[in-house]
């Protein structure tokens, strides 16, 4: 990355600097994110996919679960752009229904990864001591948790309770989103930590903390912002492995209805099929592909772009 | 045919005007079947044919190693254990039963020296008793001589019901049993016993040696160490077994048949999936032989044309049905659902069940689905022949569907959906993960949508839709759902067990830890009083009839909706030979007979 600015580290992370163009440190985020073209690749894509799952069902009104035997493992065609499934089901219907739940479930897993996984490291690096230990040792204890059967646990646990409460779909969505989420947040939680053990010590935020700040200004103000790199990093990466854990949940009975079609569980339903009605799996993998290596670039670029320390290069 | 006609055909079998297998023909193509029919010729005293072999080596041995895939894998090696096929195969390698049943329903002699007749005197004329005579010089793996009392042994063994052998009920009929000497046994049956070869005959038959066992009786029967250490009387012994993965086995020089077996190791490979097994015989051949191929029949025509393997369908009376439960499985009462206290809401309605019955599209299943795994059909009984119901029949039709519901009060509301007094017709549809299964939920789904019935379709992993852990609400037996669909598999020639599981008394509950066989807990004081009748009836015409009419009954009352038949399929190597599969027994029943062309 080209070196450019000029403000010291301290002040860059504390308050909006104004740089001699004028621009914000927003703006100058947004620039330099733009440079990066891979990132601006994944974003134009996951643009195009996400325009298309939420728009395409209103513009492409085949239904997903008609079923007709006739045209059954048709390759793709005029009247079935992306082909069929062996019941006859058009795939392009299919996906893009599909595609809503599976971008949903990774992104909102995701979320709520991040969310745990940082509020638990930012309060185990930032106060230290005892309230580490314990936090520490329960991340450990969440990650020698084995998933599967706890999976299963919670599943048959709160499976019909949710269902009763928010009708089949939105329950299971909930369940699925909160379970892939619930058990990924360790890895960003370490990340978070470790970043904070060492901010916490650095020059600028001793400055803050000698100028008065409470705490939580100098978490929110000051450190967090210089540990936000990594946090995307494994952000992104988390979207990947949900939407990859939806369809192993689905897989094993657990997570979606199986007539849903999900990205995953019409890559499923397509495998034994691979080798005479290749369409029916290429275009769900190239899917489920290229949303995570978009929004994996995308967190590359961010990271970048938002990273203060790469400015002074 | 009525049954003087029958008679007669029998004398002329006897007197020989008429071949065995022209009377067995001409009996399956009335609706009798094979093995009864097979019965019906031993009973009345007409010799057991025997089953001639194709190959007839001239020495042991030599046939190299065999290879053999099951994708779920054998856990355990005791036969009277082995609930699931696959341990019961896996058995069948190192233990054998008295005598086999070939695909015709002949009894063949294994451990046996003859098959019990009427002729030979070895078969009461009242059907109350049988006499086995035994083999000579058969001796065990460990070179212990095989002799009655291990016949005799089996029967305290299983007997004993803290045993828990899974084949208990093929032995409660018999009365007693007495050695006559060191090589003949004498089974006396408590009544006439239409189908007195269920006890020590295939694949629930396989005997035990008393020397290895003996002190693994009851309560500790599942602590003895030879449970995964077989020692039997089969063409092999055992080398290694790693319970869920790989049987290994190598031959058993001191095998009773003469120049057999073939092989010089074998071994039964576990894990994986159907498709993948068919892969492994038929594509690439490293495998010679997989086991129940529950894969989409196109698939197996285009891994046919390979030319490496084939796929073997073999006719069963296995039956693919979907289940409507009769108790309420959303209302928990003492710690279960679906408990016997409570009635479904509206699946106890005729009308639903007869709307439902009305919405399966069998034909696309068929065509579109199974091919030639699947026939579709209206009876839940579907062999042998001579029990299968002419009266019933089915059709695919949502207009009748709709004015049945309509009739009944059931009404659309604003969503589609019928309902009558709040209650909707909205259900869950569960069945195990499996491709051509969740394809039959969706057709049958797309079709009660448009008779205003609303689906939820749920699958459970195989793995533990049939466990038979009490612990587990999602398996079959629990039946936490209002519809399910799987396969009842039809192990006996005879349906008197196989139709023990509409009566009153098998009810599935928590009671006898989700063991009973009814699993859609109907009630029905006719049906039990036609099955006890028909457990004594010895007069085999009289019988069917009598099976005739319970199939009609429960297929009539809409307590289950039957799919398709399921044959039996195994991925066979086109060099293997000699592997011919029976319906009614294991599939190595005739291991010592497989061999390998060059």
């Amino acid at each position: 990355m080209a070196p450019h600015g000029t403000a010291s580290e301290a002040l860059r992370a504390g308050v909006a600097v104004r740089r001699p163009g004028g621009a914000s440190l927003t703006q100058e985020a947004w620039r330099r994110f733009r440079r990066h073209r891979l990132a601006m690749f994944g974003t134009i894509v996951l643009g195009v996919m996400l325009g298309a799952v939420l728009l395409g069902p209103f513009v492409y009104t085949v239904p997903i679960n008609e079923i007709d035997f006739k045209a059954k493992l048709k390759a793709p065609a005029r009247a079935h752009p992306l082909g069929t499934d062996d019941l006859g089901q058009d795939l392009l219907a299919r996906m893009l229904y599909g595609g809503r739940i599976s971008m949903a479930v990774g992104v909102t897993a995701m979320l709520i990864a991040v969310c745990i996984g940082t509020l638990m490291g930012a309060v185990s690096g930032y106060v230290g001591g005892a309230v580490d230990t314990a936090l520490m040792r329960i991340t450990d204890l969440f990650l020698s948790l084995p998933n599967l059967p706890l999976l299963l646990l919670i599943v048959y646990l709160f499976r019909d309770a949710l269902k009763k409460m928010v009708g089949p779909e939105a329950g299971v969505f909930l369940m699925i989103v909160a379970v892939i989420g619930g058990l990924r947040w360790m890895p960003v939680a370490r990340l978070v930590r470790a970043q904070f053990l060492s901010l916490r010590e650095k020059e600028f935020v001793e400055a803050a903390r000698g100028l008065g700040a409470a705490p939580l200004r100098q978490v929110a103000r000051h450190i967090l912002p210089n540990a936000v790199g990594p946090i995307i990093v494994a952000g992104s990466l988390d979207v990947a492995t949900a939407i990859i854990a939806e369809s192993s949940l689905s897989f094993l009975g657990l997570g979606f209805p199986p007539d849903i079609p999900t990205w995953g569980r019409i890559l499923f339903d397509a495998k034994d099929n691979l080798d005479f009605a290749p369409h029916w799996a290429i275009f769900p993998g190239t899917a489920i592909f290229l949303t995570v290596l978009s929004i994996n670039y995308i967190g590359d670029g961010l990271r970048d772009a938002l990273d203060p320390r790469k400015v002074l290069g | 045919m009525d049954e003087h006609r029958i008679r007669e055909l029998l004398d002329d079998v006897k007197a020989g005007r008429l071949s065995r297998r022209s009377f067995i023909r001409g009996m399956v193509s009335l609706g009798l079947t094979a093995p009864l029919a097979s019965q019906m010729l031993a009973s009345a005293g007409v010799a057991q044919a025997q089953t001639k072999a194709a190959f007839n080596p001239t020495k042991r041995g030599g046939g190299g190693h065999l290879r053999t895939l099951w994708w779920q894998s054998p856990t355990l090696l005791n036969p009277h254990f082995a609930v699931g096929t696959k341990d019961q195969d896996a058995s069948r390698v190192f233990y054998e039963p008295l005598a086999a049943f070939d695909p015709d329903g002949n009894l063949v002699p294994v451990l046996a020296a003859e098959a019990p007749s009427v002729q030979a005197g070895t078969v009461s004329k009242d059907g109350r008793s049988v006499t086995w005579r035994l083999k000579k010089n058969v001796a065990w793996h460990d070179g212990k001589p095989f002799t009655a009392d291990d016949v005799l042994f089996n029967y305290e063994y299983i007997m004993d019901p803290a045993t828990a052998a899974y084949n208990i009920g093929s032995y409660q009929e018999i009365e007693k049993i007495d050695k006559v000497d060191s090589h003949t046994v004498k089974l006396t049956f408590k009544r006439p016993m239409p189908f007195w070869a269920d006890p020590f005959c295939g694949a629930r038959g396989m005997i035990l040696p008393k020397h290895v066992f003996a002190a693994y009786k009851g309560d500790k029967s599942r602590e003895a160490p030879n449970n995964t250490k077989p020692v039997g009387t089969g063409p092999f012994k055992i080398v290694e077994f790693k319970p869920g993965d790989m049987v290994r086995a190598e031959i058993n020089t001191s095998y009773h048949t003469a120049n057999r077996p073939f092989f010089d190791t074998m071994e039964i490979k576990g894990g994986g999936d159907a498709i993948s097994a068919a892969r492994a015989v038929m594509q690439t051949a490293e495998y010679d032989f997989a086991w129940n191929m529950q894969v989409e029949d196109e698939i197996l025509k285009r891994l046919e044309t390979g030319g490496k393997g084939h796929a073997e369908i073999t006719p069963t009376g296995y039956i693919e049905h979907i289940q409507c439960n009769q108790t309420d499985p959303w209302k928990e009462v003492d710690g279960e659902r679906s408990s016997l206290k409570t009635k479904h809401p509206f699946l106890i309605d005729p009308a639903v069940r007869q709307a439902l019955g009305l919405l399966v599209d069998r034909a696309s299943v068929q065509e579109q689905i199974y091919g030639r795994t699947g026939i579709a059909t209206a009876n839940f009984l579907n062999a042998p022949s001579r029990f299968v119901s002419k009266n019933m029949k089915w059709e695919l039709n949502v207009d009748k569907a709709n004015q049945i519901l309509e009739a009944a009060g059931w009404k659309k509301g604003p969503d589609g959906i019928r309902a009558k007094d709040g209650v909707k017709l909205k259900l869950v549809y569960a069945t195990s993960v499996n491709a051509p299964r969740q394809k039959t939920q969706q057709i049958v789904k797309q079709a009660a949508a448009k008779a205003g019935i609303e689906m939820e379709l749920k699958s459970v992993l195989a793995n533990v839709f049939f466990a038979s852990d009490p612990a587990n609400p999602d398996t079959y037996t629990h039946f936490y759902t209002d519809l399910q669909m799987y396969t009842t598999t039809m192990t006996s020639p005879d349906p008197g067990f196989f139709m023990n599981q509409f009566t009153a008394k098998e009810a599935a509950s928590k009671d006898n830890k989700w063991q009973g066989r009814n699993i859609t807990r109907w009630q029905n004081a006719d049906y039990d009083k036609l099955h006890q009748a028909a457990e004594t009836e010895l007069d085999p015409v009289k019988r069917a009839a009598m099976f005739v009419k319970m199939n009609d009954t429960v297929v009539s009352h809409g307590i289950v909706i039957p799919i398709v038949i399921r044959p039996a399929v195994a991925a066979i190597s086109n060099k293997l030979k000699g592997v011919e599969q029976s319906g009614w027994d294991s599939n190595f029943w005739r291991l010592s007979h497989w061999y390998r062309e060059a």
